[in-house]
Order: C-alpha cells, then sequence, then structure tokens
C-alpha cells in the first residue's frame, strides 16, 4: 500500500472537511429551496472514501454507488462546482442538469454513478469489472451500497456471477446503521452483514468504517487481489450517517445520544487528532485549510447560483445516440 | 436464393457481428454448452469461446444488470433471456439503467446493449408463459424495440440492432425459430424504425407485426378470392413507430385493421388508432377496427386458447365491417 504520510494526513483533512462542508452547504440551500428533489448527505462517512481513494489506482479504477454520491466524483477527480450546478438543475452541472442529486456520473473520470433504485447498481458494479476483464485492463471496479441493499436479490445473484467469473470488483457494504428509518436488526435475522459474502465463497470481513488507515489497509488488500485475478472481496464498513435519510427525516428512529456517541470517533476529529499530536500543520495553517475549503464552497455555490439552466432541446438530445431520433409529440 | 431456418438467421447474425467486432459478447441462459435453448446459438461457444459466449444461472436481474454495466465500460453485449416473460425479473435493468443512463448522465454514456429472445404466446403454456410485452417496453423512451416475423427480416435487423448504440430489444417467436424463408447468402442490413410493406393492396391496410402477421395474410388470401384487396404492412420495428408508412397507405385506402397478440388495454394498436385518427381523421371511411387477444391471462385448455388468440377470421370480420360488408 502507499504510505500514509504527513501529506495523506493532510490531504484526507482537506478533502473530507471539505466534503462535509459541501454537503452542510447543499443542506443550507435545500432549506432556501434553491436545491430541490431527494438530498442524501454523506456527512460521517467521509472516511469510507477517503481510505478508499488512496487504494485506488486513479487512472484506471472505477467507481459507482448508490444516491449518496455527491462527494465520490469530487474526490475522483469531478469539478465540485460542476456537481453543485447539477444540484441546482443547471446547465453545466455534470449531467447538464438532467440527473439531479441522486445521478452525478463522469465518464471522464471514472465514476459511473450515482444510482437512485437501491440496489440497482450492484449488478452494473460487476458488468463494469465484467469488461475491464475483457479487455485486460487490470482495473478495478469499486462498487458501493448502503446496508438496505444489501436485501435486495440484485447482491445475491450478482455476487453468485462475480465470483463465477472471478471478476476484478471490490463490493463495499456502507453500513451506516439506517436502511432510512429502519435499523438492519428490525429488517434481518443476522445484522453481521460481511457474512453474506461466506455463502458465495467470497473473501469479506467487518471494517472500522470511521478511520480512513483501516479502510485503506481493508480496501488496499482487496483491491490487490482483484488487480492480480483473484476475485471479488466483499467489505462491510461499520460507519454512521449523522444526518437524516434524506432531507424530510425527522429522526425518530435513534437518539441524539446515539448520534453524539458517534460523532466522539468523527472521522475527520480523528485524522485532524493524528495532524496535530504528530505536528503534521501548526495552527495556523490548519486554519489555512479551513479558510481555504470554506472558500472553495463559496466558489461552488457562486458558480452554481450564476450558471444558466439548460436549454429545452438538451431533454430530446440525450436520450437517444441516434441523433433524428423521431419522438413523439407530447402537447400542441 | 437459398433457404434457412429462423434460427439460424439468428445466429448467422450475431457471428457475423462478433466476427466483425471483438466487443460483441452473447450472455444468457443454455447459450453456450446447450447451443441455446432454442438453438438460435447453435456452433457459436466452439466458434468463439467461453470468454464471449456465456451461459449463466438464472438470475436474470444480475445478468440483465452486467450486459448494462459492461455497455458502460466498452462491450457491446446481446442478452438472451430464455424468453421475455423471463425479463420482468431482470426489468429494473431494462428500465432503469439500460432506458436512462444515457439520459441521467447527460449524454455520457452511450448503452449498446441488444436483449433478444422469445416473446408471446407459444402453444399451451398458459398465463406465465404467453404474455407479450412489446407495448410495455415502447412505452419506455430510451428503448428501441424491434419484432421481425420471418428469417430475413431477422437477421437484417438483428444485424442492425448489434450495431445500434442505443439498448435495443429484439423480440422472437419459441413458433418461429423453426420458420424457413429466403435470406441472402451475402451482408446486408435492415433498417430499424422502418416499416415494411408485405402485400400491397388498395381497399384496406392491415397493420401487424411478429408472428401474428401470419393470420393476417392468410386472411389477405381468403379476402382476395372475394375480391378485396388488402394491404398488409408489417411494422417490424414498434419503438421508434413508423406512422408514415401507416398513414400513407391509409390515405390510399381509407380503411384500418390493426392486429396485435397483446392485451387490449393500452398497446400498439391504440396507439396507432390515436394517431391515425389525429392525423388522417378526414381520410378515414369507417371506424379503426384493432384485434388482440382476450383481456385476460392466456388459458391452457385448447378449447379456451383458440378463443384468446387472435386468428384469421378475426382479420377477415374486421376487415368486413370497416367495409361494411
Amino acid at each position: 500500500m502507499k504510505k500514509i504520510t504527513k501529506e495523506v494526513y493532510l490531504k484526507w483533512y482537506e478533502d473530507m472537511l471539505f466534503w462535509r462542508k459541501f454537503e452542510d452547504k447543499l443542506a443550507a440551500v435545500y432549506i432556501q429551496q434553491k436545491v430541490r428533489g431527494f438530498l442524501h448527505l454523506y456527512n460521517g462517512q467521509e472516511a469510507v472514501l477517503a481510505g478508499s481513494l488512496h487504494a485506488m489506482d486513479l487512472s484506471k479504477d472505477k467507481m459507482i454507488t448508490a444516491y449518496r454520491n455527491h462527494v465520490q466524483p469530487i474526490g475522483m477527480g469531478v469539478d465540485p462546482r460542476r456537481v453543485m450546478a447539477e444540484l441546482y438543475g443547471k446547465g453545466t452541472g455534470t449531467s447538464q442538469g438532467l440527473g439531479g442529486s441522486m445521478h452525478i456520473f463522469s465518464k471522464e473520470k471514472g465514476f459511473y454513478g450515482g444510482h437512485g433504485i437501491v440496489g440497482g447498481q450492484i449488478p452494473l458494479g460487476a458488468g463494469l469489472a465484467f469488461a475491464d476483464k475483457y479487455f485486460k485492463r487490470e482495473a478495478v471496479t469499486l462498487c458501493y451500497m448502503g446496508d438496505g441493499a444489501v436485501r435486495q436479490g440484485s447482491l445475491h445473484e450478482t455476487f453468485n456471477l462475480a465470483m463465477l467469473w472471478q471478476l476484478p470488483v471490490v463490493f463495499i457494504c456502507e453500513n451506516n446503521g439506517y436502511a432510512m428509518g429502519t435499523s438492519v436488526a428490525r429488517t434481518a435475522h443476522t445484522t453481521d452483514i460481511w457474512k453474506l459474502g461466506l455463502g458465495y465463497e467470497m473473501p469479506c470481513g467487518p471494517v472500522d468504517g470511521m478511520n480512513p488507515v483501516k479502510v485503506a489497509e481493508a480496501m488496499d488488500e482487496a483491491i490487490e487481489r482483484a488487480r492480480s485475478g483473484g476475485g471479488p472481496t466483499f467489505l462491510e464498513m461499520k460507519t454512521y450517517r449523522y444526518r437524516g435519510h434524506s432531507m424530510s427525516d425527522a429522526q425518530h428512529y435513534r437518539t441524539k445520544e446515539e448520534v453524539e456517541e458517534y460523532k466522539k470517533i468523527d472521522p475527520i476529529t480523528q485524522v485532524l487528532d493524528v495532524i496535530r499530536e504528530k505536528k503534521y500543520a501548526s495552527d495556523e495553517e490548519i486554519a489555512e485549510i479551513d479558510k481555504r475549503v470554506k472558500d472553495r464552497v463559496k466558489e461552488c455555490e457562486k458558480f452554481a447560483e450564476e450558471s444558466p439552466y439548460p436549454d429545452k432541446n438538451v431533454m430530446y438530445d440525450v436520450v437517444y445516440a441516434q441523433e433524428d431520433y423521431p419522438f413523439l409529440s407530447h402537447k400542441l | 436464393m437459398r433457404t434457412i431456418q429462423f434460427r439460424e438467421a439468428i445466429a448467422e447474425a450475431m457471428s457475423e457481428e462478433m466476427r466483425r467486432d471483438e466487443t460483441i459478447y452473447l450472455m444468457g441462459e443454455e447459450v453456450a454448452e446447450y447451443n441455446g435453448a432454442y438453438k438460435a446459438s447453435k456452433g457459436m461457444l466452439d466458434e468463439f469461446g467461453p470468454e464471449r459466449v456465456l451461459d449463466t444461472p438464472i438470475s436474470e436481474l444480475g445478468f440483465a444488470g452486467v450486459g448494462v454495466g459492461s455497455a458502460m465500460n466498452g462491450n457491446r453485449p446481446i442478452i438472451e433471456f430464455m424468453t421475455f416473460n423471463f425479463s420482468l425479473v431482470g426489468i429494473d435493468q431494462i428500465i432503469n439503467n439500460a432506458a436512462k443512463m444515457r439520459q441521467m448522465s447527460g449524454g455520457q454514456f452511450d448503452i449498446p446493449i441488444v436483449f433478444r429472445g422469445p416473446t408471446a404466446s407459444a402453444g399451451q403454456l398458459a398465463a406465465t408463459h404467453s404474455q407479450a410485452f412489446e407495448s410495455w417496453y415502447a412505452n419506455c423512451p430510451g428503448l428501441k424495440v424491434v419484432v421481425p416475423s420471418n428469417p430475413h427480416d431477422a437477421k437484417g435487423l438483428l444485424k442492425s440492432a448489434i450495431r445500434d448504440n442505443d439498448p435495443v430489444i429484439f423480440m422472437e417467436s419459441e413458433q418461429m425459430y423453426g420458420d424457413k424463408g429466403e435470406v441472402p447468402e451475402g451482408e446486408y442490413t435492415l433498417p430499424i424504425g422502418v416499416a415494411d410493406i408485405k402485400r400491397e393492396g388498395t381497399d384496406v391496410t392491415i397493420v401487424s407485426f411478429g408472428k401474428i402477421i401470419k393470420e393476417a395474410f392468410k386472411a389477405a388470401d381468403t379476402l382476395e378470392k372475394e375480391g378485396i384487396s388488402c394491404e398488409v404492412i408489417d411494422l417490424r420495428t414498434v419503438r421508434p413507430l413508423d406512422h408514415d408508412t401507416i398513414l400513407k397507405s391509409v390515405r390510399k385506402t381509407n380503411r384500418l385493421v390493426i392486429l396485435e397478440e397483446a392485451w387490449p388495454f393500452g398497446n400498439v394498436s391504440t396507439e396507432i388508432t390515436y394517431q391515425v385518427q389525429s392525423q388522417a381523421f378526414d381520410y378515414l371511411d369507417a371506424p379503426v377496427e384493432k384485434i388482440n387477444t382476450a383481456d385476460t391471462p392466456a388459458p391452457y385448455s385448447p378449447a379456451l386458447l383458440a378463443e384468446w388468440l387472435p386468428n384469421q377470421e378475426d382479420v377477415v370480420k374486421a376487415v368486413k365491417k370497416v367495409l361494411y360488408k
């Protein structure tokens, strides 16, 4: 694994803080009704992304996830201004305003969405890996899902196929404890999600998803296994989301104390503690990072605000590759 | 010209395209070692090997999704359903992923995939194995839906479907795989979205597609003996639908009968009926008639099935009705 140096810690701190503040900004502009639809925020789960990115080869590895997907493409290198513009429904957005919060994509940066149907992305992830194997690219796909998605048949069908064909894919369940407002224990007899891999003889295990070092170590092992022809792995990242499932969630299913307990092991705080303890940065330097993050988020907001809405024709232009597709008319 | 079976036309189309383009693979239940549940992929495992002709477990959702994912990443998959009745357990991947990926990503991902297999009834298979979902799939923007009725059209259209950069639903029939027809030796393709006037006539237009069109041909023969000249249009593609060919014919014959093996509510026939009344109202000399299956699940008993399915007598009756005879 690439060494976890001072620079890595500082990057983790700045990246994770940026992701968190980016999501906070979205929550704020959502309340102002500038962003609509559903809004699923990543706050609390940042270590999963930071640790994964450290273990990836960003020149060829791919990522696909569900609808809690604003910050992953940013981590993969997508311009965050364009992600925010997508949520504003603007023509400068990553999907030209067609996708919205749940459907962020970047073919250029290897981010394959952004999927709205729970578990629907799991076979797609195996398909991405199928193509990489078919074309002998030695690339690995990271396929993420929530704890709700693992109860879909799509997971089980895909696990069987991925093992049968030894596809270069890592399946990652981000177990934040709740599928919307229903806890894992209320919907399954077995709550150790990682054990679902056992029935398929897929290498599997639980990971501390609040600590980017632990995530990076587990991901590195899984990615290397996949890259060297050893097939898939299933990892259960034990993590937590601080905010509701979406914006309309009153969170009666959990206590404030529970949320506070998790904030004690907050991934950003954990990284900052190491930075302070090892004197990787002075208080002034940390304050500079904080300021830079704040400015960048503001820049995203400004870009999204000032961008134009998409041209009406784009609604037709993006549906088919065929340029002269004869759409039916829908009104006079 | 040589004569080959429908299933051979399908295998030829796939094999020719796979020789031409290494990104294409075939995946589905029984397609490889067994040579296809209906032998429509006979010899393909031997020629192309297990990397390109893949047997799957009975996991339609799983392998339909793998197909779409691989299409996002450089492949041009052909996904075979043993029948489209079984596509229902994988339909989320077709409707939500194959059909919408390009749109949701703002045009970033083409999905050049073909989902193919038999559709509609095929003898006394009863309710779950006798369904025609052409109009379900045709309802969904992002898809194209092709339904050939003979070996010649099947080969040319399947080659076009495989080359198409959009997802194509390609529907065959268990009862057509053994049909023989003239198919040229050489390379050819047929355009998607273009109907074919299979029989020219002047008194009435009959529109149909897929295997049920044979009932229209038989009816047209019968009616010809009675001095009634039928024009029979084979849609070949139901999305996009070739309205121009239908409208042109109706403006000539002034009468329209539509024959479609599907439940009568909200199907291809109703769409055509709407378009014709909207765009050729003044040309119609009689209300449009449509013939569908009964508005019930398919029954098993031969006596009931005969009543449930449209047949040539139904077509003759409808033609005479629009001619006020």
